[in-house]
């Protein structure tokens, strides 16, 4: 019995030496938008594979599911400030969720990256969240100078969810440039989960415009543009980077077909030996090509590692000052510099949907939409 | 005017597909006394049945749907034998409960067995261009599926008033809804025919939710969720237990909600809210509904 104790004790205290760097990974797993919680996740276990180690310590991912929903992205952060101890916090996709979980992470002095929430609210006022996307004043500026510029949209109907503060914010960032720039806008509402948009679409195509604006999530996006072309809608149909998923396609069909979105990345529009790297591994291992949430997701793994690596300590205040120290970091999705408000300042790429792929359009650099 | 027009057509869409969920709703109901909660989820079990069935074991549509149909019929029946049987004798709330319960359990099981990530439910068809094809009536745009969806109701209100009506398995699911004790007496096996009718109001689910996946092909394991509510809703609208009761809330609501949607843009994004309040509203003011007997409560 004495015996066994110093073994089971010996264990312990081997497992407690070898204990694990944790970095929470908060995603949506499931629920409606769980095609961006998987890419993420491909992205950043890329990421770890290649990098399993920071200041000489074995990193070990926690995945927490949000189910798509705003309280359980709390929750998710709560199970992993104080029953998991993470060091860090990769996470969530959708704006809502992260400004869900950000005063968790705020209060408990852990830093937070995210990957892809780009409502300018998620980091105002915080010191701990980043991010290493750009944010929706300038991703919605981009689409209205595109849209005005280039395709000669002059009336759009733009289709707002209500229940995400990223498309809130989108809608109302294109609809001031749009307006600024000349052009008519039209906006009509609908709620994530909604199917039916007939009505909605009956009175945005009322007055005939040139394009349709959807700023929410695939799913929405897919049923309003098929709903949209039985309708008869002939114009064009944008997006913003709630597109990004081939869901999108396999659920939109050929309704989506030239649907242009704003984006963070296409394979074709970067040039550089992380990049190159990224999507080389990246087709090797899932036999596709990546595609912009699965290049942010490393990206937010690599710049996490890189940060502590400078901060020299697991200390989550030294961590989140040195994120916001990053500077022209090569990244799968380009050269990535945050800034002292936890913004990163990149270029917005416009994909364009080709039959069953996304096909790279434009980009669009910040000066561009001043 | 072809404004008008195109929000009717739309609301007769919207409207007819909660109408089909909603028939199978009020059956159970009105047999059992049991609001099916499951209900939803047994549609989302009977699309994914169609899909597979479609995609991976390469059936045409109608075969897979035939199928799904089948397997939802099956899946009821189980429900009832493993969850519903041993609480006959408990009180009604328990089974309310446990109908609940079987709903979060089969949206967990799609999750593990299916995976969270949704699928198109276009890959059924090798033909899509069915899907989307319109006719154009006064400037206004009706898909075709409308009235494929319009034909379904239709056919299965009338097999479901024959099988009621005019058969014998019809006779004892009218018998067991007066009076279980007696029933059992007369020599009628009750399970059996307790079974039956969650496999009818299974099967007729599962028809519902293909018409719904036809029409919104995004596939996945909570699809069941929200068109549940809405068809419980137009069930309670048009008189819960009331089989045409249901075909005329289901249509109603979805007309209220397009109509509403499409004259008041301000409220649009709030179209659920209003469904919600109209079940407030016809609980308060009329609770048996508007075809639903008056039911006499012995104190």
């Amino acid at each position: 019995m004495k015996k066994f104790l110093v073994i089971v004790f010996t264990v312990l205290a081997l497992v407690n030496l070898f204990a694990a760097v944790k970095i929470g990974v908060i995603l949506p797993m499931t629920g409606g938008i769980s095609a961006f919680g998987r890419m993420v996740w491909e992205g950043i276990q890329i990421a770890h594979e290649e990098r399993p180690k920071v200041l000489g310590e074995e990193v070990e991912l926690i995945l927490l599911d949000t189910r798509s929903e705003k309280t359980e992205a709390a929750n998710a952060a709560t199970r992993a400030v104080t029953k998991e101890k993470v060091i860090a916090i990769i996470g969530e996709v959708a704006s809502s969720h992260t400004l869900a979980l950000a005063p968790i992470a705020e209060s408990n002095k852990v830093p937070v990256i995210t990957p892809a929430s780009t409502n300018p609210l998620v980091t105002q006022g915080r010191k701990y969240v980043s991010r290493v996307c750009f944010i929706d004043p300038f991703q919605g500026s981009a689409m209205a100078v595109y849209a005005f510029k280039k395709l000669n949209a002059r009336k759009v109907a733009v289709f707002t969810d209500l229940e995400q503060d990223y498309s809130v914010g989108l809608s109302k960032f294109f609809s001031d440039k749009f307006k600024a720039l000349g052009g008519q806008v039209k906006q009509v509402f609908y709620k994530s989960g909604d199917q039916d948009f007939s009505a909605q679409l009956s009175v945005a195509l009322a007055d005939k415009p040139d394009a349709i604006y959807i700023t929410g999530y695939y799913p929405e996006i897919a049923l309003i543009s098929r709903q949209a072309r039985q309708l008869g809608f002939k114009g064009y149909i944008l997006a913003g980077d709630g597109a990004d998923a081939p869901e999108l396609i396999e659920i939109g069909g050929t309704a989506v077909d030239g649907l242009l979105f704003t984006t963070h990345y296409h394979p074709k529009a970067v040039d550089n030996p992380v990049a190159r790297k990224f999507l080389d591994t990246y087709k090797k291992k899932y036999g596709k090509e990546p595609a912009a949430l699965s290049a942010l997701g490393y990206d937010a793994y690599m710049v996490l590692l890189d940060a502590i690596e400078r901060a020299k300590s697991f200390d989550g205040t030294k961590i989140a000052e040195e994120i916001r120290k990053t500077k022209n970091f090569m990244g799968a999705t380009g050269t990535i510099t945050i800034n002292e408000l936890g913004d990163a300042v990149k270029t917005v790429t416009v994909n364009v949907v080709k039959g069953t792929t996304f096909d790279f359009a434009a980009t669009i650099e910040p000066h561009e939409v001043e | 005017m072809t404004f008008f027009l195109q929000n009717f057509f739309n609301g007769i869409m919207l409207g007819g597909l909660y109408a089909l969920i909603a028939v199978g709703y009020s059956m159970v109901y009105g047999i059992l006394r049991l609001i099916n909660f499951a209900h939803g989820d047994v549609m989302m079990m009977g699309v994914y049945f169609a899909y597979y069935s479609a995609v991976v074991f390469s059936l045409n549509p109608i075969l897979s749907f035939t199928v799904a149909v089948l397997g939802a019929a099956a899946l009821g029946f189980l429900i009832d034998r493993v969850a519903y049987k041993p609480l006959r004798k408990a009180p009604r709330i328990s089974a309310l409960i446990t109908a609940i319960g079987v709903s979060f359990f089969l949206e967990n099981l799609a999750v593990v067995i299916f995976g969270a990530i949704p699928k198109s439910f276009l890959d059924v068809f090798k033909d899509k261009s069915i899907l989307e094809k319109t006719i154009t009536v006064a400037d206004a745009r009706i898909p075709l599926l409308t009235f494929l969806v319009i034909i379904v109701t239709f056919a299965m209100f009338s097999v479901l008033f024959f099988v009621v009506y005019k058969t014998k398995i019809g006779m004892a699911m009218r018998a067991i809804a007066a009076d279980i004790p007696t029933t059992s007496l007369m020599g009628v096996n009750v399970d059996n025919v307790i079974g039956f009718t969650f496999a009818l109001g299974s099967a007729l689910a599962a028809a519902g939710g293909i018409m719904w996946a036809m029409r919104f092909p995004n596939v996945h394991p909570y699809m069941g969720f929200v068109p549940g509510l809405k068809a419980f809703i137009a069930a309670v609208f048009g008189g819960i237990g009331s089989i045409s009761g249901a075909v005329l809330g289901g249509i109603l609501l979805g007309m209220i909600e397009i109509f509403l949607a499409a004259y008041f843009p301000s409220v649009m994004g709030y179209r659920d809210a209003f469904a919600f309040i109209i079940l407030i509203t016809v609980l308060l003011v009329k609770p048996s509904g508007l075809l639903g007997k008056k039911a006499i409560e012995k104190v």
